[in-house]
């Protein structure tokens, strides 16, 4: 087991998939001179070289589209979007391209591709870099949309990404690239669309991906000291969807509460709470409430932009409640 | 620009004889018969949804496959005439028209999504430009594995305002991919004419700003188009970059079956017709050739024969069997 920052576990999962199998590269902007925007292909342009490792211009739908191409053509394209936020004017190509192109042709050509780069909230960006994703993509079937909190979850996740003949749109986070966490020194995948239980508890279940796990993991020890003993399940992956994990959490605490970034109306945690009452509506013993975004944009100011994004408090408040019922 | 390159006078091709000129011309009017089927089909509603006819533009697919029948192709939503230029049967063109399991996509696709991978035709793409920058990615493919094919790339005058469009000119000339950008000039981006579309109406002017060679020519005659791709094809496949081309050209019909294409002035259809690719290579083949008219009526039975076989065979087609609704959602995991 090693000490590694989640940015070093991206960089070995990406090493050790691009070592094993030479259709795979990198292509994005700042990727290879300056060794990445957030330095998460540091050192990759000296090991692979210019073909593998590709700098591009400032055109996102370009080369996501060029990526889909090249996918389409037997190759396995990583895409980094420098943020989430840009592939917005590539939304075409992961859209009506990625997603539809294997169902279009009959099952003809597959994309095996990964769009990948940080999404969310990244502190005092203002409203234009701080935009939560997830509901955007995790909509569409044909992609599949995979997220992680921990360097572990993060270097096996993306292997499983890069191995996936489909699309996958991976969300990772310019606060947490800097966290450390350990990584087993031998080889290892973690299959996508299963959810892990990050803390095993009895009253209520805290359903939660990518870094708000750790709003949550604090809420969690909180709640602890109030006698309150919650389950947290990490969902890793929105599509697909670990039904059985989520339900068994909910019929053993029957409760729920969804915690995300992203804005609560038609937000992921919409869907995830439609899903716990069709399948455990006899069990709940309160309604499954989500905390998110507030309903705004984000401001750039610090309290205000603290006030908009998920907090532990927030957490412990809306818990408190499911267990006042 | 650094370096003024331009295509070569002539391409790597020999001229065509009578029998591979003749076999144009067999293509040529194979895709106009069943275009026609096509349009009969639609308004016995056989056919559903979008329908946009390929009929007066025959030579520029006809042509484009005489020179580059191995290479990648991609294409847009007006694409009947060029799958079956690339390979694929009027059969399985007709059962995927038709919404039938026999279709080149099982019925998935339908009109504006054919695809055949046999034949390396990589799609029928409906989001106008919205497919351009996947053909830089075929060609990055081809490239890397040096392969020495070329991605040919289709769109039409609408596509050449469309972002994406130069996005993917500005990175296949960065990295000087092998692709043949075709822009099929037919004047009509739906109801607007190309002069309400761009102030410049030479949509081949559009490469110069990335550094891009190009060249517009007339593309009625399908030995000019086959020349002339070929020679962007040679120009590209020995690794000078890509090529954009503008090939003007008509469409006879509207933009898709519902428009009856009445803002067209007075007179402009009759006259455009008087440069029918049919027409032309009918008369090359019987002035230079010595075709006579009973050679013609011989192959105009043929093609009858064969435009009615694929209705009969996409009309006897199963409709796609339901229990295979989520089986084109997700490629399963190989090994």
């Amino acid at each position: 087991m090693a000490m590694i920052q989640i940015r070093e576990a991206l960089r070995q999962a990406m090493q050790e998939e691009m070592r094993r199998d030479e259709s795979i590269f990198l292509m994005g902007e700042e990727v290879a001179h300056y060794n990445g925007a957030y330095k998460v292909s540091q050192g990759m342009l000296e090991e692979f070289g210019e073909d593998r490792i590709v700098d591009t211009p400032i055109a996102e739908n370009g080369f996501a589209g060029l990526g889909v191409g090249a996918a389409m053509a037997g190759m396995r394209p990583i895409i980094e979007f420098m943020t989430w936020n840009f592939s917005l004017v590539a939304f075409d190509q992961v859209i009506n391209s990625a997603s539809k192109i294997y169902q279009m042709s009959g099952g003809q050509y597959s994309v095996p591709i990964v769009f990948r780069g940080p999404n969310g909230l990244a502190e005092n960006l203002g409203s234009q870099h701080s935009t939560s994703v997830d509901s955007l993509y995790a909509h569409f079937p044909g992609l599949k949309v995979v997220t992680y909190a921990t360097a572990y979850d993060a270097k096996g996740l993306l292997k499983a990404a890069i191995r996936d003949p489909n699309p996958v749109v991976f969300l990772e986070s310019e606060l947490t690239y800097g966290i450390k966490g350990e990584v087993p020194d031998e080889e290892y995948v973690i299959p996508l669309g299963k959810a892990d239980i990050k803390r095993p508890g009895n009253d209520v279940t805290l359903v939660t991906w990518g870094k708000q796990l750790f709003n949550v993991e604090q809420a969690a020890a909180e709640l602890a000291k109030q006698g309150v003993d919650a389950e947290i399940v990490d969902l890793r992956s929105l599509r697909p969807l670990d039904h059985e994990t989520l339900f068994n959490s909910v019929v053993k605490t029957g409760r729920a509460v969804v915690v995300h970034e992203g804005f609560l109306f038609a937000g992921v945690g919409a869907e995830i709470s439609a899903r716990i009452q069709e399948a455990c509506f006899d069990i709940l013993q309160a309604p499954v409430l989500r905390v998110t975004n507030r309903d705004v944009p984000q401001p750039y100011a610090t309290n205000m932009e603290q006030l908009v994004v998920p907090s532990p408090e927030r957490i412990v408040q809306a818990v408190r409640q499911v267990m006042e019922r | 620009m650094a370096e003024s390159l331009t295509l070569p006078k002539k391409s790597s091709l020999e001229p065509l004889d009578r029998e591979s000129l003749t076999h144009l011309y067999r293509e040529m009017l194979l895709i106009r018969r069943v275009e026609e089927l096509a349009a009969k089909a639609y308004t016995q509603r056989k056919i559903l949804g979008f329908c946009h006819l390929y009929i007066g533009q025959e030579s520029v697919a006809v042509g484009a496959a005489a020179s580059t029948g191995d290479d990648y192709w991609m294409t847009a939503y007006r694409e009947h005439g060029q799958a079956m230029a690339k390979g694929m049967s009027a059969r399985t063109m007709m059962a995927e028209l038709f919404g039938r399991a026999t279709g080149s996509s099982n019925g998935q696709g339908g009109s504006m999504h054919l695809f055949d991978k046999e034949n390396n035709f990589m799609g029928g793409y409906g989001i106008v430009g919205g497919h351009v920058p996947l053909a830089t990615g075929v060609a990055w493919a081809a490239k890397q594995r040096k392969e020495n094919k070329v991605c040919v790339c289709f769109f039409g005058d609408g596509a050449a305002h469309q972002g994406a469009f130069f996005e993917a000119l500005c990175l296949a000339q960065l990295f000087k991919l092998p692709v043949v950008f075709i822009c099929e000039n037919n004047f009509y981006a739906m109801g607007t004419p190309l002069h309400r579309q761009s102030a410049v109406t030479d949509l081949s002017l559009r490469a110069l700003g990335v550094g891009m060679v190009s060249e517009q020519f007339e593309g009625f005659d399908v030995e000019v188009v086959r020349d002339r791709v070929g020679a962007a094809a040679d120009f590209a496949r020995a690794g000078n970059g890509p090529v954009l081309l503008e090939i003007v050209t008509y469409r006879h019909r509207g933009h898709s079956m519902s428009d009856p294409a009445k803002y067209r002035p007075d007179g402009e259809l009759d006259e455009k017709k008087k440069s029918d690719p049919l027409a032309i290579t009918r008369a090359r083949l019987a002035d230079d050739f010595g075709m006579t008219d009973a050679d013609f009526d011989a192959i105009q039975e043929s093609v009858e024969t064969e435009a009615q076989d694929a209705w009969d065979f996409a009309h006897a087609s199963p409709e796609p069997d339901t229990s295979t609704l989520y089986d084109f959602t997700y490629a399963p995991q190989e090994g």
